[in-house]
C-alpha cells in the first residue's frame, strides 16, 4: 500500500500522517489562564465603576468615614500570607511530599476562610450603621467589588477543600497535580486583585 | 445572473424617485445645521461610491468571465499573491478613508452640538443685535416641556421659533432616556435625567416640522411627538403673546402634575413660569425638601480629590453629557 | 397581562411560589392573551408530536446516549445548529408581527399590538436573533468545522463544550418560557436603564432577559476558552499558524474577541441585576447612579459582538471562494492581518453607538476615526475574494451564490455603515429606521448569508449527502430579493426622519413604505420555508444525493476524512506541509491508509453538563420569580454536581483497532459523483 507520497520538488518522501499517536497536549493550564483573563476583565469593569462612582456619596457616608484601615491591614496580611503558604504547598508537591502539601493547603485555606469571615464582619457592621450597598453609588460599587472578590475567595476555599479530599484519597495523580496548579494560579490571581482593591478602593478612598 | 442581483440594488434609487424629494427631510432639511450634516452625509456617500461601485462591477465581471463553463478564460491554479495588487488593495481603501475621515474630523468639530452658531444661513453671519432664543427642554413621561426663560412662558408638546434666529437648547429629562430630535432643524441629542445636554440650531424656512423623541423610553414613547413651528418674527411674537395669555402658571404644583405618565398628551400653554425651575429639574430638587444634586456633588468633590483630578477621571471614563451644572457648560 | 408584583396572599404561598400566581399565565380572553394562547397551542402540538414520535420510535435512549450527553464536537455543533434554527423561526415570527403591526397601525387604527406587547416583541426579536440565532449558528459552525480543519480529534475540553451547549439551551428555555409564563422585557435588546430598572419595570420581563442572556453568555465564555486552547494546542503536526485554514483563523480571532468582550456583558448584567435585586445604585436616577455607565459597559461588549458574529463568516466565505474558484485564497497573509486588525479595532469603537450623548467633538471624532478604520481591512477582504475568483474556474454552486450575494449586499451595508460613522451625519441618522436598515443589511447580508452558505457547504461533510440545489437556490433568491424589499423602504423611511421602535404612526403617507417592507418580510419567510423544505427534500433523496468524502475537490483537512466523519475524526492524525493541506496531499498522490491502525483514546460521554445546564436554568427561573428556596436549592445542586463530576477520574475510553479498521475500510475510499456539485 502506498502510504507515503513523494515530494515532487525535493524528491524526499513526505509523511502525511502520524503513524503513532502524537503526544497529547493538555491545555488545562492554558485554558485556566484564559479563564483568569475573563475574570480579569470582569474585575476591570468593576474597577471602572470605582473610577466613576468613587466619590458619588450622594450625601451619604464618605469612604474615609466607613472604611477601616486597621481591619484592612489584618485582612491584607492574611491573604498575602495565604498566597505564600500556598506557594509552600506547591513546593511540597514538587517534592512529592503529600503530608507537607496537605498541611500547607490547610493553612492557606484557613487563612483565606478567616479573611472571608472578617470581610463578612466588616460588611455586616457597615450595613448596621446604615452604610449598606443601597445607600449610594459609591457604596454599591464598594460592596460589589469587594463582595465579588470575596465570593471568588469563598469558591477558592470550597475548591481547596474538594481538592484536599481528592489528594488525600487519590494522591498526586496527574489530574490532581494539574488541578492544584490551576488552583494555585487562581489563588495568586485573587491576591493580585486584592492588591488592586486595597490600593485603589481603600487607600485612595480613605486618603484622598 | 449578476444582472438579477443588481435588481435588488436598483430598488433604493427607485424608491428615492418615488418618494419625492420633499418627504426625504434628511436630504432637504430646513435648518442650517441639519443642512450641513446632511451635506456631509451626501459627500461622504459619493466618495465611498467611488470605491464600491467599481468593485461591485468588477466582482460581477470576474464572476461571469471566470465561470467554470468558460473554458476560454485563463486559469491559473497556483496564482495566490501579487505584491503590487496587495499594496493596491490596502492603499485604495486607506485613501478613501483618509478622505472621509478628514471630512468627519472637521465636521465633528464644526458641527459640535455644544458650539454656539456663528452663521444663521450659509455665508450669513449672526447679526450683532440678535441674541439666540433660549429654550429649556424637559423630556417628561411621555411628553415634552419647553420653557422659554427669556419670555417667562412655557409650552407642552409644541415648540415655536422665529426663522433665522439661532436657538440654544438646554435639554434634560425627568426620568427616561430620550433623544430630542427635530430632523429638519438639527441632529439629535440625548435627554437624560440628572444631566444637561445642549443643542444649537437655526430654522431657515417658515413651516411646521416634526419633532420627536428618537430614543425608546417606555410604553408611551410612540406618541412622544410634538410640532415645531418655524415662524416669521412677527408671528412668533404673536405666538408668545398667545402663550402669555394662558392663565396657567408653571410652578411646582403644576410640575408635580406634569410628571405623571401621559400618553399622547395635548398641547398646553403656561403664561407664567417659576424661575429656575429647569435647574431644579436637572438637579432633582424641584421639591425644596430634596438637596440639589449640584450641592451634593460639590460636597462629594470637597472630600478629597482636587478638582483637576476629578475632572480628568470623569472625563476619561465617562465621555458623556455634562453631569448637572457642576461643570461649566462651555467646557469639554 | 399585568406586570407581576408580589401578590396579596398568605405569606406561606409567597414563600413557595414567589411572585408566581394564576394571573402570570395568559388565561384571559383579551386579544393579546388569545395570541399567546394560540401560540402556546401550536408550540404544544408540535412539541407533543415530536415527543410522541421519539417515544414511539423508542429513540429516547439514542438521543440521550448519542446526542444529549455527547462530548463529540460534531454532534454538539449540530445541536447548536438545530437550536439556532428553532430560534430563527421564533425570532422571525416576531419580525413578521412587527412588520404587520407597523404596516397597519396608522391614524385611528392602533394595530393589533398595544405598546407593552409590541415592545416585548422587538426586545425578543433582537435578543433572540443576536444571542440565540446568530451566536448559536456561528458557535455550531465553529464547533463542527474547526477541529476537523486543524486535524484534531476533538476540542480541548469536550465536557466543557457539552456544558456550554446546555448553558445556551438553558438561556433559550428561559426566553421561550417568558412567552407563556409572565411577560418578557420591554426595554429593547440592549436593556438600557432607566427602563430596565426596577422602578420603571417591576415585572418579570427584564429579569427573564437578564437571566436568559447571562446564562447563555456564560456558555459563550466557556466556548471561547475552549476554542482558543484547541487552536493553540491541538493543531496537527506541521500546521503552523500561517498554515491554518482561513476559517480556523477567523475562529481563533472570534474566540479571542469573545473572551475579551463577553466578561463586560457579564459585568453590566451583573450590575443591573444588583440594581434590581439588592437596590444598589449603579444606573439608577438619583443616589449617585449613572445610566451612561451601563451604556458604555454594554457597548464595550456590544460592538465587538457584531464582529464576533461576522468574523467567522469571513472565514466561511474565504473557504468557499477558494474551493469553488479552484484556486488558493488570494493574499492569505493580507487576509490574516486584516482579520486581526478588525478584531483589535472592533474593541475601540463602542462609543459610535451613542455619538449623540454629548461627549464632545474630540471623543466623537476619535471614535468616528476608529470606526472608519475598520472598513479598510474589510475592503481588503472584498478585494482578496475578488482576486481569488480572478483567473479561476468559478462554479456557481449554492454556497458560491450566497457568497456573491453577500459581497453585493454587505458592500452596500458597509457603505451605509461608514455614513453612520461620520459623527455629524449620525446625529441625523441615529435611532432612525436608516440605522435599523443598516444593521440588518450587515447582519443579514454578512452573517445570515454566510450561515446559509456554510450550511450548504459543510452539510455534505456532516451527513454524507448534498443538499438539494433547486430549493437552495430558491431560498437564496427569496432572501436576497426579500431583503431589499424589506429593508430598502426602511432606508427611505430613515431618510424621511422616521425613528425606530414606534408602534403607531400619524402620517398616512408613510404607510405604503411599511406595506412594502411587510411584503419583503413575507418573501424572506418563503426563503426560510424553502430552507426547511430543502432539508426535508434532501433527506428524502439522500441516496441520490450521496456525495462521497470529498464532493467539491476541497482544499482543507475536513475533506480528507469520511463524510460523515467518525467520532475520532482521523484514524491517523494528519501531518501538514502546506497551507491548503488536503490539496497538497492530493497533489502528492496521497492515499488514505486502510490498515495498521492504533487504538484511539476518546473522551467518554457524560450527563454532568446537561444536569448543570438544566439546574442553572431552573435556578434562573426561580430567581426571576423570587422563589428563593428553589434558587438556593438549584444553585447548591450545580455546585454538588460539579464536585461530583470532579471525582470522576475515568473520563477516557478507547476506540478499538477493529472498530477503526472496519469504519475506515468501509468509508475510506468513498467517492460518489465527485464533480456532481459543480453542475
Amino acid at each position: 500500500m502506498n502510504t507515503t507520497a513523494v515530494d515532487i520538488a525535493s524528491n524526499q518522501p513526505r509523511e502525511y500522517f502520524c503513524r503513532t499517536e502524537p503526544q497529547a497536549h493538555n491545555g488545562s493550564l492554558l485554558g485556566f489562564w484564559f479563564y483568569l483573563m475573563n475574570d480579569c476583565f470582569i474585575f476591570s469593569a468593576l474597577f471602572a465603576c470605582v473610577a466613576v462612582f468613587g466619590t458619588s456619596f450622594a450625601g451619604g457616608p464618605t469612604a474615609a468615614e466607613v472604611l477601616d484601615l486597621n481591619g484592612l491591614a489584618v485582612n491584607t496580611a492574611l491573604l498575602l500570607v495565604s498566597s505564600v503558604t500556598f506557594g509552600f504547598a506547591m513546593l511540597a508537591m514538587a517534592r512529592q511530599d503529600k503530608r507537607g502539601t496537605l498541611t500547607w493547603l490547610a493553612v492557606s485555606g484557613v487563612l483565606a476562610a478567616v479573611f472571608v469571615g472578617l470581610e463578612i464582619h466588616e460588611f455586616v457592621g457597615m450595613i448596621a450603621e446604615g452604610a449598606g450597598p443601597e445607600r449610594s453609588a459609591f457604596l454599591s460599587t464598594f460592596f460589589t467589588l469587594v463582595g465579588t472578590h470575596g465570593l471568588h475567595v469563598t469558591l477558592g476555599v470550597l475548591w481547596l477543600i474538594v481538592l484536599f479530599t481528592q489528594v488525600v484519597r487519590f494522591g498526586f495523580t496527574e489530574a490532581n497535580v494539574r488541578r492544584l496548579r490551576c488552583l494555585s494560579m487562581f489563588w495568586h490571581f485573587l491576591d493580585l486583585v486584592w492588591v488592586g482593591v486595597f490600593s485603589y478602593v481603600y487607600l485612595i478612598g480613605v486618603l484622598r | 445572473m449578476p444582472a438579477k442581483r443588481f435588481l435588488g440594488l436598483l430598488l433604493i434609487p427607485a424608491a428615492l424617485a418615488l418618494g419625492g424629494c420633499q418627504k426625504l427631510v434628511l436630504l432637504h432639511p430646513a435648518g442650517l445645521v441639519a443642512q450641513e450634516q446632511s451635506h456631509l452625509m451626501i459627500v461622504s456617500t459619493i466618495i465611498l461610491l467611488s470605491i464600491i461601485v467599481p468593485v461591485l462591477i468588477a466582482v460581477a465581471i470576474v464572476a461571469w468571465k471566470y465561470r467554470a463553463s468558460n473554458k476560454k478564460a485563463r486559469y491559473d491554479a497556483k496564482w495566490d499573491h501579487s505584491p503590487v495588487l496587495e499594496l493596491f488593495v490596502w492603499a485604495w481603501p486607506v485613501l478613501i478613508i483618509l478622505a472621509v475621515g478628514a471630512l468627519s474630523w472637521i465636521g465633528t468639530h464644526q458641527l459640535d452640538p455644544y458650539r454656539p452658531l456663528t452663521d444663521v444661513a450659509k455665508g450669513e453671519p449672526v447679526p450683532a443685535n440678535v441674541k439666540p432664543l433660549q429654550v429649556e427642554v424637559v423630556a417628561l413621561q411621555w411628553q415634552w416641556l419647553f420653557i422659554y426663560p427669556q419670555y417667562g412662558v412655557a409650552s407642552i408638546n409644541e415648540l415655536a421659533a422665529p426663522i433665522n434666529r439661532p436657538i440654544t437648547f438646554k435639554i434634560t429629562s425627568l426620568d427616561g432616556m430620550d433623544s430630542f430630535f427635530i430632523p429638519a432643524l438639527a441632529g439629535q441629542i440625548y435627554a437624560m435625567p440628572e444631566m444637561q445636554t445642549q443643542l444649537h440650531g437655526v430654522i431657515n424656512k417658515v413651516g411646521v416640522y416634526k419633532g420627536m423623541s428618537a430614543n425608546y423610553s417606555g410604553a408611551g414613547f410612540t406618541d412622544m411627538r410634538f410640532k415645531f413651528y418655524g415662524m416669521t418674527k412677527d408671528s412668533f411674537n404673536g405666538w408668545v403673546a398667545k402663550v402669555k395669555a394662558s392663565p396657567k402658571d408653571l410652578d411646582r404644583a403644576t410640575y408635580e402634575e406634569l410628571i405623571k405618565p401621559v400618553r399622547n398628551g395635548p398641547v398646553q400653554y403656561f403664561g407664567t413660569t417659576q424661575k429656575g425651575l429647569f435647574n431644579r429639574i436637572v438637579n432633582r430638587c424641584v421639591d425644596p425638601a430634596n438637596v440639589c444634586k449640584s450641592t451634593l456633588m460639590a460636597r462629594d468633590a470637597k472630600t478629597g480629590l482636587n478638582a483637576d483630578k476629578k475632572n480628568a477621571m470623569g472625563g476619561m471614563s465617562m465621555p458623556a453629557g455634562k453631569a448637572a451644572d457642576t461643570v461649566p457648560a462651555t467646557a469639554h | 397581562m399585568l406586570p407581576e408584583t408580589m401578590p396579596h396572599r398568605s405569606a406561606i404561598l409567597n414563600d413557595i411560589f414567589g411572585r408566581l400566581q394564576a394571573s402570570s399565565f395568559p388565561l384571559g380572553s383579551d386579544g393579546e392573551d388569545r395570541i399567546v394562547q394560540i401560540t402556546f397551542l401550536v408550540v404544544a402540538l408540535i412539541g407533543l408530536a415530536i415527543l410522541g414520535w421519539v417515544t414511539k420510535k423508542k429513540k429516547w435512549g439514542y438521543l440521550w446516549n448519542e446526542w444529549f450527553t455527547s462530548v463529540d464536537h460534531k454532534k454538539i455543533g449540530i445541536m447548536y445548529m438545530i437550536l439556532a434554527t428553532v430560534m430563527l423561526l421564533r425570532g422571525f415570527s416576531d419580525a413578521i408581527m412587527m412588520r404587520s403591526q407597523q404596516a397597519i397601525a396608522f391614524g385611528s387604527n392602533m394595530g393589533y399590538l398595544p405598546p407593552h406587547h409590541y415592545d416585548q416583541i422587538f426586545t425578543a426579536h433582537g435578543t433572540i436573533m443576536i444571542f440565540f440565532v446568530a451566536m448559536s449558528y456561528i458557535v455550531g459552525l465553529m464547533n463542527y468545522a474547526m477541529p476537523l480543519q486543524i486535524g484534531s480529534r476533538d476540542v480541548a475540553f469536550p465536557f466543557l463544550n457539552n456544558m456550554s451547549f446546555w448553558f445556551t439551551f438553558g438561556g433559550m428555555v428561559l426566553i421561550m418560557l417568558s412567552l407563556f409564563v409572565g411577560t418578557f422585557s420591554t426595554a429593547g435588546w440592549m436593556g438600557y436603564p432607566p427602563v430596565s430598572e426596577i422602578q420603571q419595570s417591576p415585572g418579570t420581563g427584564i429579569d427573564y432577559w437578564i437571566w436568559g442572556v447571562q446564562i447563555a453568555g456564560i456558555g459563550t465564555i466557556l466556548t471561547a476558552i475552549n476554542f482558543l486552547v484547541t487552536i493553540i494546542k491541538m493543531r496537527a503536526p506541521g500546521m503552523t499558524f500561517m498554515k491554518m485554514p482561513m476559517f480556523t483563523w477567523t475562529t481563533f480571532c472570534t474566540a479571542g474577541l469573545m473572551l475579551a468582550a463577553f466578561p463586560f456583558l457579564t459585568a453590566s448584567l451583573l450590575l443591573l441585576t444588583l440594581d434590581r435585586y439588592l437596590g444598589t445604585h449603579f444606573f439608577t436616577t438619583g443616589m449617585g447612579g449613572n445610566l451612561m455607565m451601563y451604556i458604555n459597559l454594554f457597548w464595550v461588549w456590544g460592538h465587538p459582538e457584531v464582529y464576533i458574529l461576522v468574523i467567522p463568516l469571513y472565514g466561511v466565505y474565504s473557504e468557499i471562494v477558494a474551493t469553488f474558484s479552484k484556486k488558493p485564497l488570494f493574499g492569505y497573509a493580507s487576509m490574516v492581518y486584516a482579520t486581526v486588525a478588525i478584531m483589535i479595532l472592533s474593541y475601540l469603537v463602542w462609543l459610535h453607538h451613542f455619538f449623540t450623548m454629548g461627549s464632545g467633538p474630540s471623543v466623537n471624532s476619535f471614535f468616528s476615526m476608529t470606526t472608519m478604520l475598520i472598513s479598510i481591512p474589510t475592503g481588503v477582504k472584498i478585494f482578496n475574494w475578488l482576486f481569488t475568483m480572478y483567473r479561476g474556474r468559478v462554479q456557481m454552486t449554492v454556497p458560491m451564490l450566497w457568497t456573491l450575494g453577500f459581497i453585493f449586499t454587505f458592500s452596500i451595508g458597509g457603505l451605509t455603515g461608514v455614513m453612520l460613522s461620520v459623527a455629524p451625519a449620525d446625529m441625523l441618522l441615529h435611532n432612525s429606521l436608516f440605522l435599523v436598515a443598516h444593521f440588518h443589511n450587515v447582519i443579514i447580508g454578512g452573517v445570515v448569508f454566510g450561515i446559509f452558505a456554510a450550511i450548504n457547504y459543510w452539510y455534505p461533510k456532516a451527513f454524507g449527502y448534498r443538499l438539494n440545489e433547486f430549493w437552495g437556490k430558491l431560498c437564496f433568491w427569496c432572501w436576497q430579493i426579500g431583503f431589499w424589499v424589506a429593508f430598502g423602504p426602511l432606508y427611505v423611511l430613515g431618510l424621511m426622519g422616521v425613528t425606530r421602535r414606534l408602534s403607531h404612526f400619524d402620517d398616512p403617507s408613510l404607510q405604503i413604505w411599511f406595506v412594502i417592507a411587510a411584503i419583503g418580510a413575507f418573501i424572506i419567510f418563503i426563503g426560510i420555508l424553502a430552507f426547511i423544505v430543502q432539508l426535508v427534500v434532501s433527506y428524502m433523496h439522500r441516496e441520490e444525493l450521496a456525495c462521497g468524502n470529498d464532493p467539491y475537490d476541497g482544499r482543507t483537512l475536513e475533506w480528507a476524512t469520511s463524510s460523515p466523519p467518525p467520532a475520532y475524526n482521523f484514524a491517523f492524525v494528519p501531518k501538514v506541509h502546506d497551507r491548503d493541506a488536503w490539496t497538497d496531499m492530493k497533489e502528492h498522490g496521497y492515499e488514505r491508509p486502510l490498515d495498521g491502525f492504533n487504538p484511539i483514546h476518546m473522551p467518554k460521554n457524560t450527563a454532568s453538563g446537561l444536569v448543570i445546564g438544566v439546574l442553572t436554568c431552573v435556578c434562573g427561573f426561580a430567581l426571576i420569580w423570587y422563589i428563593w428556596w428553589l434558587a438556593a436549592l438549584t444553585f447548591l445542586g450545580v455546585i454538588v454536581t460539579a464536585i461530583y463530576h470532579s471525582f470522576n477520574y475515568e473520563r477516557e475510553g478507547h476506540v478499538s483497532v477493529d472498530e477503526v479498521r472496519q469504519f475506515e475500510q468501509k468509508t475510506g475510499n468513498w467517492k460518489s459523483d465527485v464533480q456532481g456539485a459543480a453542475a
